[in-house]
């Protein structure tokens, strides 16, 4: 179909801190047991692409990635792995491979996306638009706010008062405006409103970092605008807000280009024929808008930025902060279990005598638990040994963690290889990987994690 | 044509589906052959279906007078048919005449069996065809077998034009001369097949199904049958036996299936199998056109798109096409055709031949698939039908002798010129007769949006003619407002009016101009829903009717009516008004009410070329009547580029 997918993996992520390490980058943070680039892999294999350009910043981690893809999808997927420098973005990930580009059109999509929207509905859209780039937007989780009571220390001081501010058309199909992270106001465009008409702001939808871009388009784009950081803050609102006066910069575009002669008796037989084509479409006011007053030769360029915005149903969150890491395990042990192809409970755990494993919960194999244990909403990894009257509750507990007889822990996420002794006490705490919590302690809404030596 | 040929096709058409229980001409089949050899496949014959709602025994002269009117119509068809690449040994349209009255005149023994082997040719034929839309003959076939009621309805309102006088003379004379040969032969027929309609029709009774096959008609037939004298048409005989025949498989099922345009079992499965898109489920649709495929609304439009990277061996390009007929995006039969056209071009322009393959085979093949995605999207039109068979006998016709790259730059270079010759070329030329007939003072009117007629009306402006234009518009679609806008922009001055105020303006108007989606070969207009009306009353206004098409949306087929061959729209899109709020009177409804509301939005009419004063075409102002000749040279013509 001439498509080309790059997923932007990313690497080190400041937002996950004490999770992500060098030696657990981003791309490899397991959700569930499975690390969540797995989930984006999967989709897409699923809507049959098997052809994909997975870019990791930084030469460890995608060595790791590297190795971990092989690994799963060795004979299923044909992935080329690149490696970016670090820091430079999702756009400047781009243009670091911008020569690998060479189809049509272009899929990016983000590394950290959970989710079950199918990529080809948003490459279909694109495709039916004859769009420059098609934003896939989704219903913003209302779980991220209510939980918000439960989350981190961190991020109650952050969330509040930022909007993702996105306009538009009446027929929902157009991107008008895009703002993400608003503080307090935001311009719009009066000749973009003027020419739409009617405007329709939402609040309510997230950009899902699920993008479709007209390849010539995307790469000039990025040439011409070296500080370009980020698809989702510089390169798509950027399109969105001249897609109606689509400067020199983007005159790669194949637009169908007239000349001003036209002759009083015929029109050269081209011309009438896309002008056959243009009348009979439904016209968009992109097209109205680059049609002169007084006639019908399109003097102004534009160009369309489309938005596919998913069914209320259909489940998309990006793993982009702790929160959200904690609702995607959540989520994925319980309502959107579909995600995983795979059984919830692993194989073979041991389990204790009087030992309960609630509803919603996922055991990883070779898990072994002791007496009187309980356990609620929570998944635990792999070959984690678990003393005796330990509650873990609304947790996340990785690889090969030993957790000490009577812990309790509560909201919190604990990393593989951690040690918690007797009797510790956690709450809404993140643990980093190889740290050993000492016996007795209590924490409260703490990020523990080992210091770099 | 000659004579020899009118004086066979006359018989021939004048009986077909009609109860007319005492014409002695009903009869002449040989005893053996009739009730086994047609009897089977007319049961599941759509023809045979179709025909029981709308049965209206017409008066004899009326059908006489029918048989002369339709006599020319089979000769291009049969002509052509048989150099199509598509069609098989059999001639549909010769064979659907004869269905199951073989010729008259000449009863010999080895006529008659040529008669019978002739209707089961093309049931065979029509077993093997996919549905009726894929094939533009099939359709051809279908409708054909269905038309003398209409035309009988039609005629019998109409008043009898003048041209046909002499045809039904000619008819008439040559009746009794045929009839002499073998009357009491035919007596005895006629008898046994009482007696054979009555046994079926006790055995119909005894099984308890009265229903049986086909959705609900059987049930209203008993009565208009036991009304009138225990007739003993072989149309009715044969269904009866068909409905016992297929009552063992029918009887399970709590509800009849609705009539599908495919009706028989196994090739709708396959062609279900074989789609792309879900089916949506055939309920609330109006009976009388529920052969019809239904509308495939937006709702399927996430469903394709999510297996968009599914469909390999579509190509994007005519998968783009096919989205934007679905979404509604394009419309407008030369656009559609167009945007099709190069969508085939560059699929062709990316494509190689694989191994051990013919580009010659596998091309055809892969753009039967292209069309078969197409025309699940949305069902073609006539215009496309045409282009797609100018297309697969383009590449039938390459020489074996060119390498891949010059057959690719070949049929590249063909579609082009099909475009601009039979599009824009033709257009060019329709301005240029169309606008000899525009005069300084005149007022226009044009109805919904069609793109010659806008040309026309813009070309004429420049010329400088001074003219008004009354735009006409229906609900849902609103193309109209399309066209003003354009036309406004332009400085004409413009009037703009709906469908159901058209008298008001009507006698204002000095010329009428309507675009067409296709001209049949008996000048009947097929074109969108109000096109007809819009002609009437023109016609009882006496203003002139100017219909312009270009030729290559000619169609060989005959067609009277609107209702056997047609296309749904979205059935919601007329219920609800688009931005007002306030006139949601159905959305209150209660399932349970809304169980009886059927909602019918249809998307095209036929017009009736007595309606139409002339035709402007490509070739010059023609009257309707002209129209199978330029079929026939039309025909020929682009088989030879």
């Amino acid at each position: 179909m001439d498509f080309q997918v790059v997923v932007l993996a990313g690497g080190n992520s400041k937002s996950l801190t004490p999770l992500v390490s060098k030696d657990v980058p981003k791309p490899l943070l397991p959700v569930a047991n499975h690390p969540v680039l797995y989930y984006v892999l999967h989709q897409l294999e699923e809507s049959n692409l098997k052809n994909l350009i997975v870019v990791v910043e930084g030469e460890d981690a995608g060595l790791l990635v590297g190795a971990w893809i092989s690994g799963t999808f060795v004979d299923r997927l044909h992935v080329e792995i690149a490696a970016v420098p670090e820091d430079i973005g999702t756009a400047g990930a781009l243009r670091a491979i911008s020569h690998y580009l060479t189809a049509k059109d272009i899929l990016a999509v983000s590394g950290d996306l959970v989710s079950d929207v199918s990529p080809g509905a948003v490459a279909a859209t694109h495709r039916r638009h004859d769009a420059v780039v098609t934003a896939t937007l989704c219903s913003v989780p209302i779980s991220g706010s209510s939980e918000l009571g439960s989350s981190g220390g961190k991020d109650k001081t952050k969330k509040p008062g930022r909007y993702n501010i996105i306009g538009l058309d009446p027929r929902k199909q157009f991107l008008v405006h895009i703002a993400t992270e608003v503080e307090k106001d935001t311009r719009l465009q009066k000749h973009l409103l003027h020419a739409v008409g009617q405007m329709e702001i939402r609040s309510d939808l997230m950009d899902a970092h699920m993008y479709a871009f007209k390849r010539s388009v995307l790469q000039e784009v990025l040439d011409r605008k070296d500080t370009f950081q980020s698809l989702k803050q510089d390169v798509v609102p950027y399109l969105v807000q001249s897609q109606l006066k689509s400067q020199a910069v983007l005159s790669g575009i194949p637009q169908a280009e007239e000349d001003g002669n036209k002759k009083v008796s015929f029109p050269n037989n081209q011309v009438m024929v896309s002008q056959i084509l243009a009348n009979a479409s439904t016209p968009s006011f992109h097209e109205l808008y680059s049609m002169d007053p007084d006639g019908f030769a399109q003097t102004r360029k534009t160009h369309k930025c489309c938005a596919y915005i998913a069914s209320s149903s259909s489940y998309c969150v990006r793993l982009n902060s702790i929160q959200a890491f904690m609702d995607i395990n959540r989520d994925v042990t319980g309502e959107a279990d579909h995600l995983l192809s795979d059984n919830v409970i692993g194989p073979s755990p041991k389990l204790g005598t009087k030992t309960t494993v609630g509803p919603h919960c996922m055991l990883g194999e070779g898990s072994e638990m002791g007496d009187k244990c309980q356990v609620k909403r929570s998944v635990i990894g792999r070959h984690c040994r678990i003393g005796s009257h330990v509650k873990v509750v609304n947790s996340v507990v990785m690889n090969h963690v030993t957790i000490g007889d009577g812990c309790i822990i509560q909201g919190s996420v604990i990393c593989s290889n951690v040690q918690l002794q007797e009797r510790v006490v956690l709450k809404d705490c993140q643990v980093g990987a190889g740290f050993v919590v000492t016996a007795g302690s209590e924490y409260k809404g703490e990020s523990l994690a080992r210091k770099e030596k | 044509m000659d004579a020899r040929r009118m004086s066979r096709a006359v018989p021939r058409v004048r009986q077909v589906g009609f109860f007319t229980p005492n014409t002695p001409a009903q009869q002449p089949q040989p005893q053996s052959a009739a009730p086994s050899s047609e009897s089977p496949p007319l049961s599941d014959s759509p023809a045979s279906n179709s025909l029981s709602p709308v049965m209206i025994p017409p008066p004899r002269h009326l059908s006489d007078n029918l048989g002369g009117r339709t006599a020319a119509v089979p000769v291009p068809g049969r002509e052509n048919s048989g150099e199509l690449p598509t069609v098989g040994s059999y001639n549909p349209s010769e064979s659907v005449l004869w269905l199951d009255s073989p010729p008259r005149s000449r009863i010999g023994d080895v006529e008659l069996s040529e008669g019978a082997e002739s209707s089961l040719g093309w049931y065979r034929r029509s077993d093997s065809a996919k549905f009726a839309s894929s094939l533009p003959s099939g359709g051809f076939n279908l409708s054909t077998a269905k038309h003398p009621e209409s035309v009988a309805a039609v005629e019998a309102k109409n008043p009898l034009p003048e041209q046909s006088e002499a045809q039904k003379e000619q008819a008439s004379s040559s009746k009794p001369l045929k009839a002499k040969t073998t009357k009491a032969e035919r007596r005895a027929l006629q008898e046994s097949q009482r007696a054979a309609k009555a046994a079926s029709r006790a055995q119909a009774n005894k099984s308890g199904t009265p229903g049986g096959a086909s959705s609900s008609k059987p049930m209203k037939q008993p009565p208009q049958k036991k009304d009138g004298p225990p007739v003993a048409s072989s149309i009715a005989a044969s269904e009866r036996i068909g409905v016992d025949w297929s009552v063992e498989k029918e009887r399970k099922k709590d509800l009849p299936p609705p009539r599908k345009q495919f009706d028989d079992e196994s090739r709708g499965g396959r062609a279900k199998r074989r789609s792309v898109l879900n089916q949506p489920e055939a309920r609330n649709r109006v009976e009388l056109f529920r052969h019809l495929p239904p509308h495939k609304n937006g709702t399927q439009l996430p469903y394709l798109g999510s297996k968009f990277f599914e469909l390999h061996e579509k190509h994007p390009a005519v998968y783009k096409v096919g989205l934007q007929y679905l979404a509604g995006d394009l419309s407008g039969g030369n656009a559609r055709c167009i945007a099709m056209l190069q969508a085939f071009q560059e699929a062709i322009r990316d494509y190689s031949t694989p191994p051990e393959k013919t580009l010659t085979r596998d091309l055809t093949s892969k753009i039967g698939g292209f069309v078969s995605f197409l025309i699940e999207c949305r069902p073609l039109s006539m215009s496309m039908g045409n282009a797609i068979r100018f297309l697969k006998s383009r590449i039938a016709r390459l020489p074996l002798t060119l390498s891949e790259s010059e057959a690719k730059t070949t049929l590249c270079s063909d579609i082009d010129r099909f475009i601009n010759e039979k599009i824009v070329l033709a257009d060019k030329v329709i301005l240029r007769h169309a606008a000899t007939k525009i005069r300084d003072g005149d007022v226009l009117l044009t109805y919904g949006s069609s793109c010659v007629v806008e040309m026309i009306l813009l070309y004429a402006h420049e010329l400088g003619k001074q003219f008004r234009v009354v735009v006409v518009d229906s609900h849902p679609m609103l193309e109209g407002q399309k066209l003003l806008r354009r036309l406004l922009v332009k400085g004409l001055s413009c009037t703009y009016t709906q469908l159901n105020a058209i008298s008001y303006v009507m006698h204002k108007v000095t010329r009428v101009f309507l675009g067409a989606s296709s001209i049949f070969s008996n000048g009947t207009v097929y074109s969108t829903v109000g096109t007809a009306s819009v002609a009437m009353v023109a016609h009882a206004f006496r203003v002139p009717v100017l219909v312009c098409c270009e030729a290559y949306k000619f169609h060989e087929r005959v067609q009277l009516d609107s209702i056997c061959f047609n296309e749904l729209g979205d059935p919601d899109a007329i219920s609800k008004v688009p931005g007002r709020v306030d006139v949601n009177y159905l959305d209150n409804l209660t399932d349970k009410q809304k169980e009886n509301l059927e909602l019918l939005n249809l998307k095209y009419d036929a017009t009736p070329s007595d309606y139409i004063s002339v035709i402007v075409t490509d070739y010059g102002m023609i009257p309707p009547t002209s129209v199978p000749v330029i079929v026939r040279g039309y025909r020929k013509e682009y088989l030879l580029i």
